[in-house]
């Protein structure tokens, strides 16, 4: 309650700046790829590269610009999608309960019980689908969560007066699931989704560190971390950059959903 | 209750417990075997690896891993290798996967473990201290750094570390992992905190949120009304939030082995972990599904030893029902 509302400040501007970096990459480095193996590695603070080059001449700088795509796109893509299962199985085993409920829920329990980067590894490896394949792998994995936070939303719901009301009026149930129940349960919705995003966004890097995700050459933050980590000698700024960029991203989505989360509460207390 | 035919409840959950997680195993191993035939191309070619695919070598390997027979067949004669502690030859180095195995799990071990005395001994504490305090500076910062660490990546973390205390310091080393004793612990140190990083904040996370559950406890107003000393009370608080804590204890194992791989890689240390990343890449098949397996297995039985603990901690798990 008493926290102030800087929250949405700090965390708000590096969203920012990654998402407008995201969609105007193409505009603001056309060339982020472009070798130049004469150049070979250089450090930090080389004229026309203020984080220095990697060992095929590429500025780090642009490269970092230019892999904010790859570092946005897969995991809103695998948010959605797993908060799409989570909705649609999540709303069953919660309004229609019952020996559905009990398999949903197992069922949950069980891929909660992976450890995600050991299958999304094993899996989208041994498949060698590439970007989408690991984006459709860990969409499954991430799907339990969002499952169990959308059941017991949804059970929270069914047992308020108005949820009875509207049944003690005859109400068809599915009308009292989309119009009364579903509405109420977005929020929760919401900011799973936000912290999925982030969850997402460090397993995709962490299999694009591993050699999986994005094909090579496209720039990539994870990409980037593991052939920086051979640099680490000449030029420490292709492994900064990219990690505090990550860790940066991550922190800013899981403050963004946190306060999402509280000022929901704080308004559902102040009713 | 129906058949109430074991006496002892604790047996009976025991034994419910075991055959459960036995039959996990056997489901997970069904899947684990199916990776060889979910990998695209002919499983034999597969298995034979870079070496020259003669008709030769390909029907040895067919004879070998029993391709010709039915699927079902080929799994229960797998299962039955396995169960003797037989996981095949590893494509890319032409040894036994047991022997390869043998020679990284002390490693791997030896981490997993730092990180896990890492974890406990510090988040734990902390959390409930943070708890202790809710809502002062002490708490609002660790709680802000918990949620940095939870969702701050493994390698990235790790590379950072690597470059500020083994590079740009020079206080541990970057590349190896030592000579067994303190010189492994020196060499493990970087990775273990890598390790117990991401893991400790959300213990960390889940320990808070316990202690402060209990403390909103209507029996705690109560017991301070009563006159109970701070100490009585902060022990009966810690004993109820000791359950939430003790089931995450289960989900840190998860984590544990998934983090693993990215440390393990990350700082090149030469364990399961990162044998697995390198078989995937390799299509070391073999290799890929006995740490597959073993995993699962470690995982499977950490959640029953849990459970287990779960059933001495709380008395009223032993007055329910058993499922």
């Amino acid at each position: 309650m008493r926290r102030p509302a800087l929250t949405p400040i700090i965390a708000g501007v590096p969203l920012a700046v990654v998402g407008f970096c995201a969609i105007a990459s193409g505009w603001l480095v056309p060339n982020a790829t472009a070798q130049d193996i004469l150049t070979g590695v250089t450090p930090p603070r080389t004229p026309g590269h203020p984080f220095g080059t990697d060992q095929l001449g590429r500025d780090i700088l642009q490269l970092a610009v230019a892999g904010s795509r790859s570092a946005v796109v897969g995991p809103i893509a695998i948010a959605l999608g797993s908060m799409l299962i989570g909705l649609l199985l999540g709303s069953l085993a919660g309004y229609i309960g019952g020996g559905l409920d009990l398999f949903l829920s197992k069922y949950a329990d069980l891929l909660l019980a992976l450890p995600t980067t050991l299958v999304a590894l094993v899996v989208a490896g041994l498949v060698d689908g590439g970007y989408w394949v690991t984006v459709l792998v860990l969409t499954v994995l991430f799907s339990p969560t969002d499952i169990r936070m959308i059941r017991g939303a949804v059970l929270a719901q069914s047992t308020r007066p108005y949820i009875e009301s509207a049944r003690v009026l005859g109400l068809p149930r599915r009308r009292i699931m989309f119009r009364h129940i579903l509405p109420n349960v977005l929020p929760v919705a919401l900011t799973t989704m936000l912290l999925n995003i982030a969850f997402a966004l460090v397993a995709m890097s962490a299999l694009s560190f591993l050699g999986l995700g994005v094909g090579p050459g496209v720039p990539d933050w994870g990409r980037q971390l593991s052939d920086g980590r051979n640099l680490l000698g000449q030029n420490w700024g292709a492994v900064v950059l990219p990690g505090v960029l990550i860790i940066i991203t991550a922190a800013a989505i899981n403050l963004m959903g946190d306060w999402i989360q509280e000022s929901f509460e704080r308004r559902a207390s102040r009713r | 209750m129906t058949r109430p035919r074991l006496r002892s409840p604790l047996a009976r959950f025991v034994l419910v417990r075991l055959a459960a997680t036995g039959l996990l195993l056997l489901v997970i191993s069904f899947v684990v075997f199916a990776l060889l035939h979910l990998t695209p191309g002919d499983p034999a070619r597969n298995l034979l690896g870079p070496k020259p695919q003669t008709p030769e070598l390909l029907a040895s390997i067919r004879a070998k891993y029993h391709l010709d027979e039915s699927f079902f067949r080929q799994y229960l004669l797998w299962l039955r290798n396995v169960l003797h502690g037989d996981f095949g030859t590893s494509i890319r180095s032409d040894t036994a996967v047991t022997t390869l195995l043998s020679e990284r799990v002390l490693l791997t071990a030896q981490l997993a473990a730092m990180a896990f005395v890492l974890t406990v001994g510090l988040a734990i504490p902390l959390g409930i201290a943070a708890a202790w305090r809710a809502g002062s500076g002490f708490d609002r910062s660790l709680s802000v750094g918990a949620i940095v660490g939870v969702g701050a990546p493994t390698y990235a973390v790790g590379l950072l570390l690597l470059y500020v205390f083994g590079v740009w310091l020079g206080w541990f080393p970057v590349y190896g992992s030592g000579d067994g004793g303190l010189d492994r612990i020196w060499h493990l140190a970087l990775p273990a905190v890598t390790l117990a990083a991401g893991i400790g904040a959300l213990v960390f996370k889940l320990t808070r949120t316990a202690v402060v559950g209990e403390l909103d406890q209507d029996y705690v107003a109560f017991a301070v009304s009563r006159g109970l000393s701070r100490r009585q009370i902060r022990s009966i608080v810690l004993r109820n939030a000791l359950i939430p804590i003790t089931t995450s204890l289960g989900l840190v194992f998860a984590f544990l082995f998934g983090g693993t791989i990215l440390v393990e890689v990350t700082f090149a240390l030469q364990g399961i972990g990162s044998l697995l990343a390198s078989s995937v890449t390799f299509k070391d098949l073999p290799v890929v599904q006995a740490i597959t397996l073993l995993t699962a297995a470690v995982i499977a039985f950490t959640a029953l030893a849990v459970d287990l603990l779960y059933y001495a901690i709380d008395p009223r798990v032993r007055k329910q029902q058993v499922r």
